[in-house]
Parts: structure tokens; C-alpha cells; sequence
């Protein structure tokens, strides 16, 4: 399971889509929104994807985790929209006979997705600001004078 | 040939649209793309050092060929999950 929603994440959906007979371990990680960056005062966060490239990026991390660790079942769903504090952003399972390897390829996919998937995350600052987030964790936005295309209330 | 060309987050508001259709001639590639973003916008080039490409949901260079109907995007740096 693959998949880009607007619905709130229970972590119910990965882990039922990897949960098998073989499993010793499942892995399960959950993104949520911090009410800061850097001390700065969060009001809440907008995520925006590409749903269909995102999810085949998705597909391509689990591959590589096969080819690494030979684990098969794993999931990862990452939510878009507005998202309010202690929100659930992004949930990965990973199905593993042996935790290790849980632990592991479970890192190894969040670590991937944040470097390829394409999704995009703006912080809303309590102060009213809004500014789209670079990797570096430096922020950048259209240049100033431009009408802006999105809605921060 | 038509293409579909897709902008996401800065883009999209540099651009103040999230699609459009460009009519592009034989031959075109990723960087007849962004030359003419570039006329329309000339900031935009400030962003290319730092944004990839995607044609067809695959990252591609600015030299990678384009046909008839594909999808490309403009791929800003991504930040998906959360800073842990």
C-alpha cells in the first residue's frame, strides 16, 4: 500500500496492508506536527503532492528494501491538506520475521522518502507567516510583489 | 507536439497556476520547458539549480526528449514526512 490522502492517518491501514503469518515484528513509524521549528511557534502545516510520481516513488523505496533486506510487505501513506498539531502526517509499516531488520528498513524508507517523494510542506507560523520548507530546513518563497496561489488563512 | 506541464508548491505560486498545455516543436526537451518559464518569469531561473524535473512521473534531465502527450512536472525541493 502505496498512497497519497487527504484522511486523517490511523496507522490502522499500513499495518493491516503488511500484518502476515511470518511477521515476528512489525515496524511502525508515524510523522506527526511539531508545534515548533526552532523554537518558532507552529500554527499548523500544509502538505502538497504529486499523488501519482509520490506513490511510485513509494513503490521504487519498497523495492529497494527488498533488494536490501529481502522484506516484501511494507506500506507508507502520507497525508495532504491542512494538518493541525500532533496530526498524523505520514505512517510506514514494515513486516520484518526479526525486528532488526524492522528497525532498520523502516528508517531506511522514511529516510528515502524525504529525499524522493514528491511532497512539499509549508509551515503556517503562529505570527500569521507562511513559508514553503527547503530540505536544508532554510525557507524560501515566490518572490515578493507576486499574487500567491494558495490560501493560508 | 502538446505536452502537459504540472507546477507544484513555489512554482505554483511563482507561476500562479498549477497546469497548462504547451504546444512544443519535434525535437523539444526538458529545456525548452524551462527556457520559455524562463521569458515568462525570469526569476524562476534563480530556483532551477535547486529543483528537478519529472517527465512522466520518472525524474529526467533537461536533456531528456519529450513526445507527444507527455506529463512533466517541476519538482521544487521535497519535504515530505516530518524533521526527525
Amino acid at each position: 500500500m502505496f498512497k497519497i490522502t487527504t484522511e486523517v492517518i490511523t496507522g490502522a491501514e499500513v499495518r493491516e496492508a503488511v500484518e502476515g503469518p511470518d511477521a515476528g515484528a512489525v515496524v511502525l513509524f508515524f510523522g506527526t506536527v511539531r508545534n515548533n521549528t526552532d523554537g518558532r511557534a507552529v500554527k499548523c502545516l500544509e502538505y502538497e503532492a504529486y499523488p501519482p510520481m509520490a506513490e511510485k516513488k513509494m513503490s521504487e523505496i519498497a523495492q529497494e528494501i527488498s533488494e536490501k533486506w529481502g522484506l516484501d510487505r511494507v506500506a507508507m501513506v502520507h497525508r495532504v491538506g491542512k494538518l493541525e498539531i500532533g496530526e498524523v502526517s505520514v505512517a510506514v509499516a514494515v513486516a520484518s520475521p526479526h525486528r532488526k531488520d524492522g528497525f532498520e528498513a523502516c528508517k531506511y524508507a522514511m529516510d528515502r522518502l524525504k529525499q524522493i517523494v514528491p511532497i512539499w510542506k509549508r509551515e503556517i507560523w503562529a505570527d500569521g507567516e507562511a513559508e514553503w520548507v527547503k530540505p536544508d530546513a532554510v525557507f524560501f518563497d515566490a518572490p515578493k510583489g507576486h499574487k500567491t496561489g494558495l490560501q493560508t488563512d | 507536439m502538446n505536452v502537459t506541464v504540472k507546477y507544484f508548491a513555489v512554482c505554483h505560486e511563482m507561476l500562479d497556476r498549477s497546469e497548462e498545455e504547451m504546444d512544443l516543436p519535434e525535437g523539444a526537451t526538458v529545456k525548452t520547458i524551462l527556457k520559455r518559464l524562463e521569458e515568462e518569469w525570469p526569476e524562476i531561473a534563480e530556483f532551477y539549480e535547486v529543483m528537478q524535473m519529472s517527465v512522466n512521473w520518472e525524474y529526467a534531465t533537461e536533456n531528456t526528449e519529450l513526445a507527444e502527450g507527455d506529463e512533466v512536472a517541476l519538482i521544487p525541493p521535497v519535504t515530505g514526512g516530518c524533521d526527525v
